[in-house]
């Protein structure tokens, strides 16, 4: 049924996953209690505040968090393979190959002494360990695919002479040149105009449908999420709170974090606020997260709410016991 | 204040250039910006980065001199007055910028920062400071203890709060937002926002406030002035130019923001490439290499800021 043959296996899954990390302050709770699932082919998306653990999640999926002084439970899966406990130099070789991730800032993510071709070939060499002419092909070949309209003399440029949106198609390229089966985007276009973040986006979804590449995209951003993806997690202190398909989320939100979250969205001449901050990443929680800011309160949210399926979508939330 | 009101307004940057760093050509950041606030009102100022918006703001507050053009405060003009006749109006007028990271001394506690202009400008006893500043605590919504504290002891939002409190406590008629909620999550956004939007009306503020997110200004401004390049492409009410944008440039920037209603289809306009280097504009309309419905004319000639329905455009078609 699809050309990679693993069918009947989700690609990706992330069961029960927490990540404490240690600071001098004392343990971080990251990530609290992180469920999801990505299908091959599939676009995903993760939804919440800054601080709710989204980034935290996608770099334990990269293992690029090193295991200690960072603690880990629960389990991520990936084609099968147990990624947390594989040891580093077998995690070396599935990063960037099979699962890549492009960042906020393409300035940050590029070398600023080398020039793109370089970056790109070495990625090519590396990871499809093909000879320097061939790589050179393969990189020219990939730029155009990114769109990129003069291919041979941005090989040749260095990070500082391009714009933002041509930085993020440098990385993108660089990102897909091993054709990872998952491409993390950890809020690609935050740093973008608004006209540029839409040309990101159309390469984003095409490259994903052409390749059947499955994608994660972490944002903010509702608007950017509905359109390119297909389904949603919400995140909030840690916590998976609500997933679902990504219209359905959003035009029917269950979890009241999720709706007041949309209701903070910008739309027709209203506003609406979010009372109160997200509870501190160094306490530990025994009681729902969002109960200190949530208006539907009941005695029950004083205890941690298990996850609640509903048709296709998952709460985890009371009032849907 | 009944009116601000800024006539040809201009901010030319040398570029230099050679072996004798000569004036190679010019940087034109705002070029001929004509607009009219009037007393409660919010213009919206939006456009790619690179366009100008921020050295307008700079520009109209005289932060920054103008290379040429006015900015009248009703009937003074503040481009001509000495720098200590200005002095009596900076206090009538304000600042918040985007980064509340990199706009808040690290060294200075919270109500020392927003005790400061007060203390520039002489503004009552010791102990009557402390009381408004308390006070400005209270109307910002942030405990009266942050007095004692640092910037860093802050998140974000609450940072931009004590910007927010530092400008309003020389109680200012006029204030320019610079994208204060750029660099904000959707929820502190939605909390900042409303913020403003109070204190607009509890104390009779007008804003000019400068932003990229088209959302954003639709819910807080009564006009809009789309600037690309320096220059302004389109200028009118809010409601009448983003519900129905005639400058092509408009309706690219408003068909970009990406929607949460799946009704509203794709049908995007995605304009190509970035926006060119504003040392060397293109030639005609700055627009036309970008412009999906450019005509022969657009490559020649610039189009003249033209009324057309009540608001102004510049652009051939019209």
């Amino acid at each position: 049924m699809n050309s990679k043959n693993f069918s009947n296996e989700d690609l990706l899954s992330v069961k029960n996953l927490s990540v404490t990390l240690k600071s001098n302050l004392g343990k971080i709770y990251a990530v609290r209690n992180a469920n999801i699932q990505i299908s091959w082919g599939e676009r995903i998306g993760i939804a919440g505040e800054t601080g709710c653990g989204k980034t935290v999640t996608a770099l334990s999926i990269m293992r690029l968090i090193p295991p200690p002084p960072a603690h880990f439970s629960g389990s991520i899966y990936f084609k099968g393979v147990d990624i947390l406990s594989l040891k580093e130099r077998e995690a070396r070789k599935f990063r960037g190959k099979e699962i890549s991730m492009i960042f906020q800032e393409p300035g940050q993510a590029l070398n600023p002494v080398f020039t793109i071709g370089s970056q790109l070939i070495e990625t090519i060499r590396l990871h499809l360990k093909k000879p320097k002419k061939e790589a050179e092909e393969i990189a020219l070949e990939l730029l155009r695919k990114v769109g990129i309209p003069d291919p041979s003399r941005l090989m040749k440029s260095y990070p500082h002479e391009l714009s933002g949106g041509m930085k993020q198609r440098a990385v993108i390229a660089i990102a897909i040149s091993s054709n990872p089966s998952l491409l993390i985007a950890d809020e690609p276009t935050t740093s973008l105009d608004v006209t540029i973040q839409a040309q990101i986006m159309e390469l984003l979804l095409s490259l994903s449908e052409q390749n059947r590449l499955s994608m994660a995209v972490i944002s903010h951003n509702f608007g950017l999420l509905n359109e390119l993806t297909e389904r949603i997690y919400v995140m909030y202190a840690g916590f998976t709170v609500e997933s679902g398909k990504a219209s359905d989320i959003i035009k029917e939100p269950l979890h009241p974090y999720t709706k007041a979250l949309i209701n903070a969205i910008p739309k027709k001449g209203k506003i609406e606020s979010i009372p109160g901050n997200l509870p501190d990443a160094k306490a530990v929680i025994s009681t729902c997260p969002f109960l200190e800011r949530c208006p539907q309160k009941m005695d029950k949210c004083h205890s941690i709410p298990p996850v609640f399926t509903i048709d296709s979508r998952e709460v985890r939330c009371f009032l849907y016991e | 204040m009944n009116e601000i009101r800024a006539e040809a307004l201009k901010k030319y940057y040398p570029v230099y250039g050679g072996i004798f760093r000569r004036i190679k050509g010019w940087v034109k950041a705002v070029d001929g910006v004509s607009l009219k606030i009037r007393k409660g009102e919010v213009l919206g100022v939006v456009g790619e980065s690179g366009c100008g918006k921020s050295t307008l703001g700079r520009v109209i507050l005289r932060l920054i001199e103008p290379t040429g053009g006015k900015v009248f405060w009703d009937d003074t003009e503040l481009t001509a007055l000495s720098s200590s006749e200005l002095r009596k109006f900076r206090r009538k007028m304000q600042i918040i910028f985007q980064d509340p990271f990199s706009s808040l001394n690290p060294r200075m506690r919270v109500g020392e920062i927003i005790e400061e202009g007060l203390k520039i400008h002489r503004i009552g006893t010791p102990s009557e400071r402390k009381r408004k500043v308390l006070e400005l605590l209270e109307i910002v919504g942030l405990p009266s203890d942050s007095v004692k504290r640092y910037p860093h002891e802050f998140s974000g939002g609450q940072r931009q709060r004590i910007c927010i409190a530092r400008a309003i406590a020389l109680e200012p008629e006029f204030i320019v937002a610079d994208e204060p909620t750029s660099s904000l999550d959707l929820s502190v956004q939605a909390q900042i926002i409303k913020l403003f939007m109070e204190l607009k009306e509890k104390l009779g503020l007008t804003y000019l406030f400068i932003s990229h997110d088209l959302n954003l200004i639709r819910v807080i401004s009564d006009s809009v002035l789309v600037m690309y390049l320096g220059r302004i492409f389109e200028y009118g009410k809010a409601e009448e130019i983003l519900e129905n944008p005639l400058h092509p440039y408009t309706k690219a920037l408003i068909s970009a923001v990406p929607h949460i209603e799946p009704e509203a289809k794709r049908k995007r306009i995605i304009l190509e490439g970035d926006v060119p280097n504003p040392a060397s504009p293109p030639s005609g309309c700055y627009f036309h290499p970008r412009c999906p419905s450019r005509m022969e004319i657009c490559k020649t000639t610039y189009p003249p800021l033209k009324e057309v329905n009540g608001r102004t455009v510049a652009c051939h078609l019209y």
